[in-house]
């Protein structure tokens, strides 16, 4: 890998061991995967919640931590993703003492590092939303899907260690969709029938994202009638990512690379694949749970918008939660401040629900909170939550806003 | 005594030779293990309840999020984990992983499957920086 003046400087060790440490690592991650050189990056955003960083990764960022101060803060803009506790609250949760404690090593450590506590995953709805063509190190797969779709920006999947590289030297490795040649479309479906809910959009990116089924796929969708919104793209490419590890799709006239399919493809030697509504039929009938008794109702993953927590507001005005049921809204730290200034937050309290913020429920211990709270029937109207959390031990089920907050109400799926 | 080379792309890691344990399957750092004990743990999974400690593990991709980054660099420090993971082909996550942990990783087979190509129970040596694998059998 080609390396410029100032970057060989930082690999001599000249501006610390810090970033000595970042450009040896993405001198490897670069090998790997064929890129000539790095490229500048404008913002970095890192994964590092303690269930997965373990002792081991909070140990590995205090000792960057402990460097000194010229060399250990970060060079461009870097923000975080949710934090695996909400101290507010986490004893609530039964969330042990020990894990808020290594929570706040982590914490500790990043803001010595000079990392933004945004804890969020829907910073491009909240803090600083990328623009087309801006290359970025972006951690968390559904941030990083929405920025490369929906806005035109450029970044991989960059998992902590890559993105914290990034942020301390300003550059990433150019490969993957940082190169124009990879963002062209291999894959391309018909819609037939028209997503209505959020978790009918999310069922779309699920079933796109099973059917394309790797990272070095690119979905292109025809078919739909009129330009989703933000939340709408937000639970699709969420959902795809997370059933297909997908980094990027196109939607024809709407997503700013696809005015047209021609634009991504050569529509005579791909053909298209149909997605009818019994494709969403079959999507949602593998969650079973219709009139059972449901533990928790859970909106997270992503973290709700400004607009999602005034709709449930609304659903919940007035309402009290089933004595054994619980229900979790989950959010990020500046959503929930205007939530309370506008009054959201007061009225979805009022029902006994539990308004969470700058956590995400599946990167929160969910195994040990399923088990200290004897959850088991999980409801939500996130496809990607309902994907990944019966790896931990919940038997989901998936269903519209709507549904969920009346099956809260009445302690059982309606 | 066979010694068979496998050429593929050049990987990350130190040189490690071991036991192969392979599958058709693909791998989840985050979904398929049990961390502590160092076996597969989720019931769907073609090698539930089997040992990855210390072995050569092959598999056809890779899966799961970007949490998984930091999960190889845990298994790894505790010392419950796999000497080395190949692939067909690996996501960047879980290559970014291996590049934290020091762990040898290897993808993109010239030979075609390499799901196929290595047994269970081959001993394997796994030469990251010159993209390269060899198999001794009986």
């Amino acid at each position: 890998m080609k390396l410029n003046d100032e970057e060989q400087a930082m690999q001599n060790g000249e501006l610390g061991e810090p970033r000595r440490w970042a450009i040896e690592h993405m001198m490897q991650v670069g090998r790997f995967f064929d890129a000539p050189d790095l490229v500048p990056v404008t913002q970095a955003h890192i994964m590092a919640d303690t269930e997965s960083l373990g002792e081991a990764g909070v140990e590995f960022l205090e000792r960057m931590a402990a460097c000194p101060e010229r060399e250990r803060r970060v060079r461009i803009p870097m923000i975080t993703d949710p934090r695996g506790i909400d101290f507010c609250h986490y004893r609530r949760l039964r969330q042990t003492d020990a894990m808020a404690a290594l929570e706040q090593r982590a914490i500790d450590a990043l803001e010595a590092l000079g990392i933004i506590m945004t804890n969020t995953c829907i910073n491009y709805q909240t803090i600083m939303p990328p623009v087309r063509g801006e290359h970025l190190a972006f951690g968390d797969t559904g941030v990083v899907i929405y920025c490369n779709s929906v806005l035109g920006a450029y970044s991989n999947f960059e998992g902590g260690p890559s993105s914290l590289a990034a942020g301390l030297t300003g550059r990433t490795p150019r490969y993957g969709l940082h190169l124009d040649r990879n963002r062209r479309a291999t894959k391309r479906f018909r819609v037939t029938c028209q997503p209505q809910y959020l978790s009918d959009w999310g069922a779309l990116g699920g079933i796109v994202g099973a059917r394309s089924g790797s990272y070095w796929e690119v979905p292109v969708i025809e078919g739909i009638e009129s330009p989703p919104g933000s939340d709408e793209m937000k639970h699709m490419g969420a959902a795809m990512a997370s059933f297909g590890s997908v980094p990027l799709f196109h939607l024809v006239g709407v997503t700013p690379e696809a005015p047209t399919l021609e634009a991504v493809c050569e529509p005579a030697t791909l053909a298209a694949e149909t997605i009818g509504e019994a494709d969403f039929e079959a999507f949602f009938a593998r969650y079973g749970g219709k009139g059972e008794k449901v533990d928790v109702v859970v909106f997270s993953a992503p973290q709700l918008s400004l607009l999602e927590m005034q709709s449930l507001a609304e659903l919940l005005d007035g309402k009290q939660l089933h004595q054994d049921t619980d229900l979790l809204a989950v959010t990020s730290p500046a959503v929930a401040a205007d939530a309370r200034r506008l009054g959201f937050a007061d009225r979805i309290e009022a029902s006994g629900a539990l308004l969470l913020e700058g956590m995400c429920f599946y990167q929160s211990y969910a195994r040990e909170m399923g088990e200290a709270n004897g959850w088991k029937r999980l409801l939500t109207n996130s496809a990607k939550l309902a994907n990944i959390i019966g790896g931990y031990g919940y038997e989901p089920t998936l269903s519209n806003m709507e549904n969920c907050v009346a099956s809260a109400i009445a302690g059982e799926i309606v | 005594m066979a010694t068979i080379k496998l050429k593929c792309h050049v990987g990350v890691g130190p040189e490690v030779s071991g036991e192969a344990l392979v599958t058709d399957d693909n791998f989840s750092a985050r979904y398929d293990l049990d961390r502590d004990r160092g076996i597969f743990s989720r019931p769907q999974h073609k090698l539930a309840g089997q040992s990855y400690v210390g072995k050569i593990m092959v598999f056809n991709t890779a899966k799961g999020g970007v949490a998984s980054a930091w999960m190889l660099h845990q298994m790894k420090s505790r010392g419950i984990a796999p000497k080395a993971i190949l692939f067909n082909s690996v996501n960047p996550i879980l290559a970014q992983g291996a590049a934290l942990a020091d762990m040898a990783m290897c993808d993109r087979f010239a030979d075609g499957d390499v799901t196929g190509l290595i047994r269970s129970g081959d001993q394997v040596t796994v030469k990251p920086e010159q993209g390269l694998v060899m198999i001794t059998r009986d």
